[in-house]
């Protein structure tokens, strides 16, 4: 703030608390009783007319505490222009002047000097050991329910398009080193519409769902799925592989197991030929430091070892 | 008695009335105009493409801003949970800015790129969906209607004349850029935007 600017809101603000002790202090003195009387201040509106009584005490004490507060407020903390008040805050850089923004970074420090040590022991256990510890597990609850809980449900079982993480079945892979990397940087899937064949006919696209519902024994018509089987050797294998077993390096689904990211029906499974998939995992290297993101990891491998 | 003049004189009350009520304008907003801070835009910050711009209109419309705050304040349990608190620059081109008043849901500023665009629309076609305890309204009309191609330049326009750097360019091409799609897509573009320039750690 230029120092015109400080002593611009400096003025006024006090010029506002003197002028409001200014002003009492004037009514006060014009007052023409000390008591309270039956006396008016002599005029009647429509019948209405005003006492003329002094003050309440307890009124004006509490006015004049009010600027007393205001005065001692500005003494104390930044508000006067440029000047940057008494108060001060022990942060690890030094002492400095009492703002918002330092009181924060004291809260932050304070909070890393408590909890910084638990996350990093967390940190520095190995993810399998981690997955065991049911302290460590709690946290990491706790933390799965801020973090991951609105797309992947508080009971991590996911939703349609939000895979289950309870089930052991994994698009990008289940180890340890797979799900860290899941967290860290996201993941973005990508289905085309039609596959690999942008030709395929709506009939065709009949006819791989009654292939895929077969693995799971659901199919009612052979030879539909037969024709499907033909289709998908050159529209589907290339990613989900030639046994449909989907492949992990490209988080292609194995399509045989009967689990179905985006609903097992065979309506949705013609959505998903018609129209493709996109699912994205956020990356959370942001947002969460490398101890939670460990921590989380184990927490998600805990789950599906229940 | 003195202020039977000003009591009786009507002329005279109304200024003074304006003169005792401005200070806190005087002291608080006025010398903010003329703060560097407030109106220097934070590094990299561009003003809202045509589609996030539609968005936005639609996230006012919706009266989104009622229930959602985007103002993350400088408090560690806000930081924790939002991302870094929110900084004036960051609100340069946002005219009028929608920093809200109360948190009935949770605060927006930084919601971009926090959920998946696949997310956002399961979330707003109905959020019971995803989130089964929540209370917030379903807004199914965004996936069937089509925003209006035709304002949209003139909205650029308008906000260029208050100081939104938009160039001859992005005006002429915003018409085009709109055209065809539906308010789903303009609203999670500019939800996917929100934030996105300091780091949340």
């Amino acid at each position: 703030m230029t120092s015109f600017w400080s002593f611009w809101v400096s003025i006024i603000s006090l010029g506002s608390i003197f002028g409001c002790l200014w002003l009492i202090y004037v009514t006060r003195k014009s007052q023409t009783t000390d008591t309270e009387t039956d006396q008016t201040v002599g005029h009647a509106f429509d019948g209405i007319e005003e006492l003329d009584n002094p003050l309440p005490k307890w009124w004006l004490y509490m006015f004049v505490a009010t600027c007393v507060f205001a005065l001692a407020y500005y003494v104390l903390y930044p508000g006067l222009g440029n000047y940057k008040g008494m108060l001060s805050i022990e942060l690890e850089e030094g002492s400095v002047p009492w703002t918002q923004v330092n009181q924060w970074q004291k809260e932050v420090e304070d909070a890393e000097a408590k909890y910084g040590p638990i996350f990093e022991a967390y940190g520095a256990t190995p993810i399998e050991e981690l997955a065991q510890d049911a302290e460590a597990m709690k946290v990491g609850q706790r933390l799965f329910a801020n973090n991951c809980a609105v797309c992947h449900g508080s009971a991590a079982r996911g939703g349609i398009g939000f895979p289950n993480l309870t089930d052991d079945d994994w698009l990008y892979g289940g180890s340890a080193e797979a799900i860290k990397a899941t967290l860290v940087n996201g993941r973005m899937g990508n289905m085309p519409a039609r596959g690999l064949n942008p030709d395929m006919t709506n009939a065709q696209i009949d006819d791989m769902v009654h292939y895929l519902l077969a693995f799971s024994g659901r199919s009612d018509d052979q030879e539909a799925a037969e024709r499907g089987a033909a289709m998908y050797q050159t529209a589907c294998a290339a990613c989900h592989g030639p046994d449909a077993k989907g492949n992990q390096a490209i988080g292609a689904p194995n399509l045989t197991d009967n689990i179905w990211l985006y609903g097992s029906t065979p309506k949705r499974m013609k959505h998903t030929l018609l129209y493709g998939r996109a699912g994205v995992m956020p990356a959370q290297s942001d947002r969460l430091s490398e101890e939670k993101i460990h921590l989380l990891t184990a927490y998600v491998i805990s789950l599906s070892q229940k | 008695m003195n202020h039977e003049i000003i009591e009786k004189n009507l002329g005279l009350m109304i200024p003074l009335i304006i003169v005792a009520i401005s200070f806190g304008f005087l002291v608080e907003v006025v010398p903010l105009f003329f703060n560097k801070d407030m109106k220097t835009p934070v590094e990299g910050l561009k003003p809202y493409t045509a589609v996030q711009l539609e968005g936005r209109d639609i996230y006012i419309r919706e009266g989104c801003h009622t229930c959602h705050t985007q103002m993350i304040r400088p408090f560690r349990a806000e930081t924790e949970r939002y991302g870094h608190y929110s900084v004036a620059g960051e609100f340069v081109y946002d005219h009028p800015f929608l920093w809200g008043s109360k948190r009935t849901g949770p605060d927006l500023a930084r919601v971009g790129g926090r959920y998946s665009d696949d997310w956002h629309r399961a979330h707003m076609y109905n959020p019971r969906n995803v989130v089964p305890e929540s209370k917030m309204p379903a807004y199914p009309w965004l996936f069937t209607a089509k925003i209006d191609h035709k304002t949209t330049p003139k909205k650029m326009e308008a906000l260029r004349k208050v100081g939104v750097p938009y160039t001859d360019e992005d005006i002429a091409g915003a018409s085009d850029a709109v055209k065809g799609k539906t308010e789903i897509e303009a609203l999670v573009a500019y939800l996917q935007n929100l934030g996105t320039l300091i780091g949340n750690k």
